[in-house]
């Protein structure tokens, strides 16, 4: 395996640190400073550190840093998903599993091809997929950093009592997220996942903002589903390209030409990690927006039957005072998702106009520098070889 | 000097080389814009084959200057039809490249190359004075154009024919101007007239584009899609290239056949050209390679040069396939490209359409167009990547195919020497035994078959001479014309993906200000 560790040459300023996530707004309150400066990546597994810089007193110290596996990640955000107090939030999608997969058959099938190749070709081969492994290595930990800087920007979870378990607890988190495994099971999960759609769809809304919010949420999600798909098919293709013209430059080992494998592989990369993150990223946090609705229609739906169960008992005269209780709770829980839900999903709103709007203009920029530098290097190469 | 080396074949046995060329012949190459523009100049020079041996560069330099001057000699002289290549022997060649030394120089500092170039623009219909885009001088003065493909007749007996089109000052032709009309078959028939006239002299005579059965019948049945289109263009770009070799050629436009091809307005139906085709092409040549290499040969030390370029253009003959199946995988990677993009497009499109702040969807509209944009430039790259770099790289293919079937012709002619060198000496032990013998009436016809063959062994000495210093020749005109070729093409190449940057930045620096209006 591989041992590949990143570490900035020096301590990033917050600019750059906001500048490398897909969302906005994270990281600002120096009360809470989440960042993650560093990670090793073994075989598999890939070991992440994260740095934690406090003004509250609820932290044992204003300053540490704890290592934290991918595992980590999802039980904080399961056990988050699992509080009732936080039906009514929108819970920031849990990060994605480190994927190396690519990366790795890659490098696999290079090594088998190694003898069909020139030595500079493999090695320019193998520079290439070290820089995609690379890449692939930086997004993890960016897609894991956000996910704790949604928390810590957010008003109630960063005051989460696991949150903070995460943060700052020094032993091996393994043995709590098995026995949390026991106590909240995955029943849960799979309930949400299949009846989501169902029951969103299916239930009278009462009022005109989240009716407004769920026909957007349900034609908005599909449809950002496909272009996720559509941008990931997209730059692995120009991927191959980049890769072909390695092969190239390779065999045509005199000339200059080999310095526009550098460019357009960096271009695709580039690329995908501008475009395809920030949709994969809204992808998975408007399933987030989703299942907050999926709450609230279920907190309706109880509602709905703990009425009927009012007039029922009403009819039968028979545990009048339980059927009252239980309609005002159900109505309080409802009351409660709604103006949180409310309010979450209007800035959750905000939010995505303006991290479409950094990251589209990032991308643009990029795609505009990347194709200048492209001109440079063709124009001297044509230079080189008109003035032979 | 490696003999061993000789020994070995040809890497690829005539059933695998069949693969790159029937797939070229063959393919389906889809999309196709008719893009095909600019300057075709096979001018130019900067490729270098592996340099394992590190004294060829300074080889082919020092011998390129020597063969420009010589190819002066015979293209300012400007013969009239009498050409006096073959009878040029090793000395006279010397001589030759002594006294022409200077202008060599001279000719060489104005930028120009020495053989001529022939330049091209684009394949729409155009009057001859619009060819004449010429980017270096013309020693030949002589340009040819094949344009204007035109569908003849219906069905199975459907043929396209093409105008070829000359512009040229040399005195041998009747007119400046003209043009005929000429179909495929024509042309392979005077591949194959050129090729029995010209081969045994150890002449790399330029070979033709491949028959495709596929491509023709798709043509044929009218199929009117961009397939179709696709592969007349890329014939009709292949014919070009092919004659402009042909004519290039300082002894092949000296030829009759050449100049009532060029001239003529009714040309013979060629026949038996069927066998012809690129892979019957190629098996004859590794055929004849084959026969040669089993030979076990034992050339003198001066015949090092000869061994040495054979090993070249064996490797680099290797790695121009190797080459050409990865520019392959780049066309077809940019293809799937296009294609990602597009569906990519469109679904941000849909995405703009159900986005609810106003500003965002109509970037993401934006976006959706600016992928539109990129796909369309990812089309004509690929393009490009086909037309100016995988064609380039399958007629050398062909082309070294070629230059080897030269070497080999050398060395047939070397064995023949060598077998009557032998029988002469058999017949000298005969007339020795015969003279022991004493029997004078066996013994005169004995005297004159050594006569006759003393003769032989002259003539053939003589030959192999003579062909060594046409491959010679030839071998490093091709070279000079290779490197031309390459480095011109290459340019454009480049020149094409600069312009795509370009237009690829303008896309872009018109969609930034749609990002930065988000609100």
């Amino acid at each position: 395996g591989t041992k590949v560790s990143i570490k900035p040459e020096r301590p990033l300023s917050k600019e750059e640190a906001t500048a490398r996530s897909v969302s906005v707004d994270l990281n600002n309150d120096a009360s809470l400073l989440i960042d993650i400066p560093d990670a090793l990546c073994e075989r598999d597994k890939v070991k992440f550190t994260v740095h934690t810089k406090t003004t509250l007193s609820s932290f044992q110290k204003p300053d540490f840093s704890v290592p934290r596996q991918h595992e980590d990640f999802i039980w904080l955000h399961d056990a988050l998903v699992e509080t009732e107090d936080y039906a009514g939030l929108i819970i920031p999608p849990a990060p994605p599993k480190p994927d190396f997969e690519s990366p790795r058959e890659k490098m696999h099938k290079l090594g088998e091809g190694e003898a069909t190749m020139t030595k500079e070709e493999y090695t320019k081969m193998k520079q290439e997929l070290e820089a995609e492994y690379l890449a692939v290595f930086k997004k993890t930990v960016q897609v894991h950093e956000v996910f704790l800087q949604r928390l810590s920007s957010h008003p109630i979870l960063s005051k989460d009592r696991n949150f903070q378990i995460f943060l700052e607890y020094d032993q091996d988190l393994s043995v709590r997220r098995k026995n949390a495994k026991e106590t909240f099971g995955s029943f849960f999960k799979n309930m949400v996942k299949s009846a989501d759609e169902v029951i969103i769809s299916g239930i009278k809304e009462v009022d005109d903002f989240f009716e407004q919010e769920k026909t957007f949420l349900l034609d908005y999600s599909s449809k950002i589903k496909d272009s996720t798909a559509r941008a990931e098919k997209m730059t692995r293709s120009h991927k191959n390209v980049a890769d072909d013209y390695i092969h190239i430059s390779a065999t045509l080992n005199s000339l200059s030409v080999d310095d526009n494998t550098k460019v357009e592989g960096r271009v695709a990369s580039d690329e995908e990690l501008k475009l395809t993150e920030l949709l994969r990223y809204y992808m998975l946090d408007i399933q987030a927006a989703k299942d907050l609705l999926y709450r609230r229609a279920r907190a309706l739906a109880d509602y709905e039957n703990s009425n009927k169960a009012l007039d029922k008992a009403r009819l039968k005269s028979k545990d009048i005072t339980q059927a009252e209780e239980h309609q005002q709770q159900c109505l309080q829980k409802f009351d409660k998702l709604s103006e949180s839900g409310k309010r979450e999903l209007t800035s959750f709103k905000g939010r995505r106009v303006v991290a479409f709007r950094k990251n589209l203009i990032e991308m643009a920029e990029l795609e505009i520098k990347h194709a200048k530098n492209n001109m440079a290097l063709l124009q001297g190469c044509i230079e080189l070889l008109k003035s032979n | 000097m490696a003999a061993s080396s000789r020994r070995n074949p040809p890497p690829l046995p005539g059933a695998e080389n069949q693969d790159p060329l029937s797939e070229m012949a063959g393919e389906d190459s889809d999309e196709g814009e008719d893009i095909f523009v600019g300057n075709s100049n096979p001018v130019a020079e900067a490729f270098q084959p592996d340099t394992a041996n590190g004294e060829e560069p300074a080889d082919l330099f020092s011998e390129a200057e020597t063969s420009t001057a010589v190819n002066s000699s015979i293209t300012t002289s400007k013969s009239n039809g009498v050409h006096s290549d073959n009878e040029n022997d090793l000395f006279a060649e010397v001589s030759v490249e002594l006294s022409m030394e200077n202008p060599s120089t001279t000719a060489k500092s104005s930028g120009a190359e020495f053989t001529p170039s022939l330049t091209l623009s684009a394949t729409q219909p155009e009057s001859m004075e619009q060819l004449e885009e010429e980017k270096d001088e013309d020693s030949f003065d002589m340009e040819v154009a094949v344009t204007n493909p035109e569908k003849i007749g219906d069905g199975m007996n459907a043929y396209m024919a093409y105008k070829v089109s000359t512009r040229t000052t040399l005195p041998m032709f009747r007119n400046r101007t003209f043009s005929v009309w000429r179909r495929f078959s024509d042309f392979l028939g005077l591949y194959e007239k050129l090729s029995v006239k010209h081969s045994l002299n150890g002449c790399i005579i330029p070979p033709p584009p491949e028959k495709s059965v596929v491509g023709m019948t798709k043509v044929k049945v009218g199929k009117d899609d961009s397939s179709s289109a696709d592969f007349v263009e890329r014939r009709r770009a292949a014919l070009e290239r092919y004659l402009q070799r042909v004519v290039c050629h300082p002894s092949l436009l000296q030829d009759p056949d050449v100049r009532e091809f060029l001239e003529r307005d009714e040309l013979p139906r060629a026949v038996g050209t069927h066998t012809l085709s690129g892979a019957g092409f190629l098996k004859m040549i590794n055929r004849a390679s084959d026969a040669v290499s089993k030979m076990t040969i034992k050339i003198s030390d001066s015949d090092a040069w000869f061994d040495n370029k054979l090993q070249e253009v064996e490797s680099e003959e290797l790695q121009l396939r190797k080459l050409h199946a990865v520019v392959d995988s780049l066309v077809n990677h940019r293809k799937e490209l296009c294609g990602n993009t597009a569906v990519f497009a469109k679904s941000m499109a849909m995405l703009g359409n159900s986005e609810d702040n106003t500003a965002l969807s109509r970037a993401l509209s934006q976006l959706a167009e600016v992928e539109d944009k990129m796909e369309t430039l990812h089309q004509e790259q690929a393009a490009s990547d086909f037309f100016i770099l995988a064609e380039l790289l399958a007629d050398y293919i062909r082309l070294l195919g070629a230059v080897r079937g030269c070497f080999e012709q050398r060395m047939k002619t070397w064995q023949r020497w060598q077998e009557a060198q032998s029988t002469l000496q058999k017949k000298r032990e005969v007339e020795a035994k015969l003279l022991w013998a004493n029997k004078p009436d066996k013994l005169q016809q004995a005297k004159e078959e050594i006569t006759e063959w003393e003769g032989k062994v002259t003539q053939y000495e003589r030959d192999f001479d003579r062909i060594s210093v046409t491959v010679r020749k030839e071998f490093l005109r091709f070279e000079k014309q290779k490197s031309k070729d390459f480095k011109s093409q290459i340019v454009k190449y480049l020149e094409s993906l600069l312009q795509s940057q370009q237009r690829h930045v303008k896309f872009w620096e018109a969609f930034l200000p749609e990002a930065k209006a988000i609100a």
